[in-house]
């Protein structure tokens, strides 16, 4: 962990070696999901509701996602440029230094512009807690903190699926991308808008529900179940299959020999 | 000279058949979630949809299909390199014109990887249950017009990136610029929500922008949605901004060549 820390500052410092350029990535990103919210805000100016749900309750799962997903790509943004790492040598290098090498792994890129994200999120947070008629009290405070954890360890988990599957391939796969990016963009409206199968999909195959549309609903108070809260963390267990396979990979792992 | 680009770029692209497969499984499923959305809204309130339903689909799909012509996110990095490295003056050495070069460089890029992405696609779509596939274009007329617009939007978008390129000679460090253009071109060209969705006010000022002349055009007028003396305006409009951006990339990069000094070596 000391040794993260490490890592961490030193990629804080070498970002801030570029000022403008890193800026301008901040603000970029910023205005890259700030296009996404821009959207969900001329759609309801048109649509009041969809399905029964508003803008305030589009902009709480939005938040959630974007949030979730920001911190887990800045910290785990070092799988995502796996395929990189296999292909010019780097990874042969991380396995023969003596320290884990998903911690190496993960030390390898940390995306501080990323925080650009962030920053949105939680305004969006904010704008909700000010306008929904959700009653704050501790049960939901925990319900959303629940979701962004449990929602970061579910990215996280893909991010590292991911970069397993590209011991296999070499090749970046584009299509794991649905999971990660295309989680993030269509997130941005409680899931079952999308109708049964895609529910479905999202609760037994790729448990995205479990972060975002079951605490949803406990949340804005359309059920109220107690346990719905903690679903979140049944996600986390995604992580588990996600390592497995990663474990899997490195076993197998040919080097590409450049 | 265009076409030795093309077919080298063409082949190139061929190499890398799994990962086109591979992209296009991604683009059925962005595609499927588009239609379940904009589905969604429609069902809440079909009268305030300001598109045909089988146009917007068809809108998507085409989106889909055409993802890697229209995406500004799609840059060369060479041409970056060659800037910043100063790997430059041995294009220079060529008998041709740099700008000319580099456009129909990027133009035969996007063309070759489009044409490997847009068939499946489009065959899929085309498969689907009315109205949430593709339908064909609403009449010949508009198929024509569709066609013109299809490549006068691909121009727009290259000659738009030419700019950033020619950024790379002024800043350098091109990394910021690349993503504060992409965000804003991500909204402003239709790729978001299909420019028709915004509110009035913004729409009028919006759709006057050259952003707005890149797939917002051609994707409209093949659903019908635009039609008349509307789509000449539009597809005028669209002329208009290429020869502006053009003339503009031309003018910054010989202004940058101008101060180019040629280290011995």
């Amino acid at each position: 962990m000391r040794l993260y820390w490490k890592y961490f500052a030193m990629h804080l410092k070498s970002a801030m070696q570029f000022k403008a350029s890193f800026f301008m990535m901040l603000v970029g990103q910023f205005l890259v999901s700030f296009s996404v919210f821009l959207g969900i805000h001329f759609m309801y100016l048109r649509f009041p509701t969809v399905k029964g749900y508003s803008y305030q309750d589009s902009l709480l799962c939005f938040a959630v996602i974007l949030l979730s997903f920001s911190i887990a790509e800045i910290f785990v943004r070092g799988f995502d440029a796996f395929a990189g790492m296999l292909a010019n040598g780097e990874f042969d290098r991380i396995l023969v230094r003596p320290r884990n090498e998903i911690l190496q792994v993960l030390c390898s890129k940390i995306a501080f512009t990323r925080i650009g994200r962030v920053v949105q999120a939680i305004a969006m947070f904010l704008y909700v807690v000010a306008t929904s008629e959700i009653s704050w009290g501790v049960k939901q405070i925990l319900t959303v903190i629940f979701m962004v954890i449990g929602g970061s360890g579910l990215f996280a988990a893909m991010f590292i699926l991911y970069a397993a599957l590209c011991f296999f391939t070499t090749e970046s796969l584009e299509f794991m991308n649905i999971f990660t990016d295309g989680a993030r963009e269509y997130g941005k409206y409680p899931i079952d808008i999308y109708g049964k199968k895609v529910l479905w999909i999202c609760t037994f195959l790729v448990p995205y529900t479990l972060v975002q549309y079951y605490p949803f609903l406990y949340l804005t108070g359309r059920r109220n179940e107690w346990w719905l809260m903690f679903l979140p963390f049944l996600a986390l267990l995604f992580l588990v299959p996600a390592f497995a396979f990663w474990k899997y990979g490195v076993r197998h792992f040919k080097s590409t020999g450049s | 000279m265009y076409l030795a680009f093309f077919k080298m770029k063409f082949l190139t692209g061929l190499q890398y058949r799994a990962a086109a497969a591979a992209g296009m499984a991604t683009q059925f499923v962005w595609g499927i979630f588009g239609i379940l959305l904009y589905k969604a809204f429609y069902e809440t309130n079909a009268s305030a949809f300001p598109m045909d339903f089988q146009a917007l689909a068809s809108y998507i799909w085409l989106q889909q299909a055409f993802l890697s012509l229209y995406f500004v996110w799609i840059f060369e990095e060479d041409i970056f390199q060659t800037i910043t490295s100063g790997g430059v003056v041995y294009e220079l050495c060529r008998p041709m014109d740099l700008y000319t070069m580099w456009f129909s460089r990027s133009v035969a890029n996007r063309v070759s990887q489009a044409v490997l992405r847009c068939l499946p696609v489009l065959l899929f779509a085309s498969i689907l249950k009315r109205p949430y596939g593709i339908g064909l274009p609403v009449s010949i007329h508009a198929a024509f017009w569709f066609f013109i617009s299809f490549f006068l939007a691909l121009f727009t978008v290259v000659a738009f990136t030419m700019l950033i390129y020619i950024s790379a000679f002024y800043t350098i460090q091109t990394n910021g610029i690349r993503t504060l253009a992409g965000g804003l071109v991500e909204f402003l060209s239709g790729a978001t929500i299909p420019l028709p969705f915004l509110p009035d006010g913004v729409r009028t000022v919006v759709e006057l922008l050259p952003l707005a002349s890149m797939q917002n055009v051609p994707f409209r007028v093949y659903g019908g949605d635009l039609s008349g003396n509307e789509m000449y305006a539009k597809i005028a409009l669209q002329l208009f901004w290429i020869i502006v951006m053009v003339m503009l990339g031309k003018w910054l990069t010989s202004r940058a060549l101008r101060r180019v000094v040629v280290q011995g070596g």
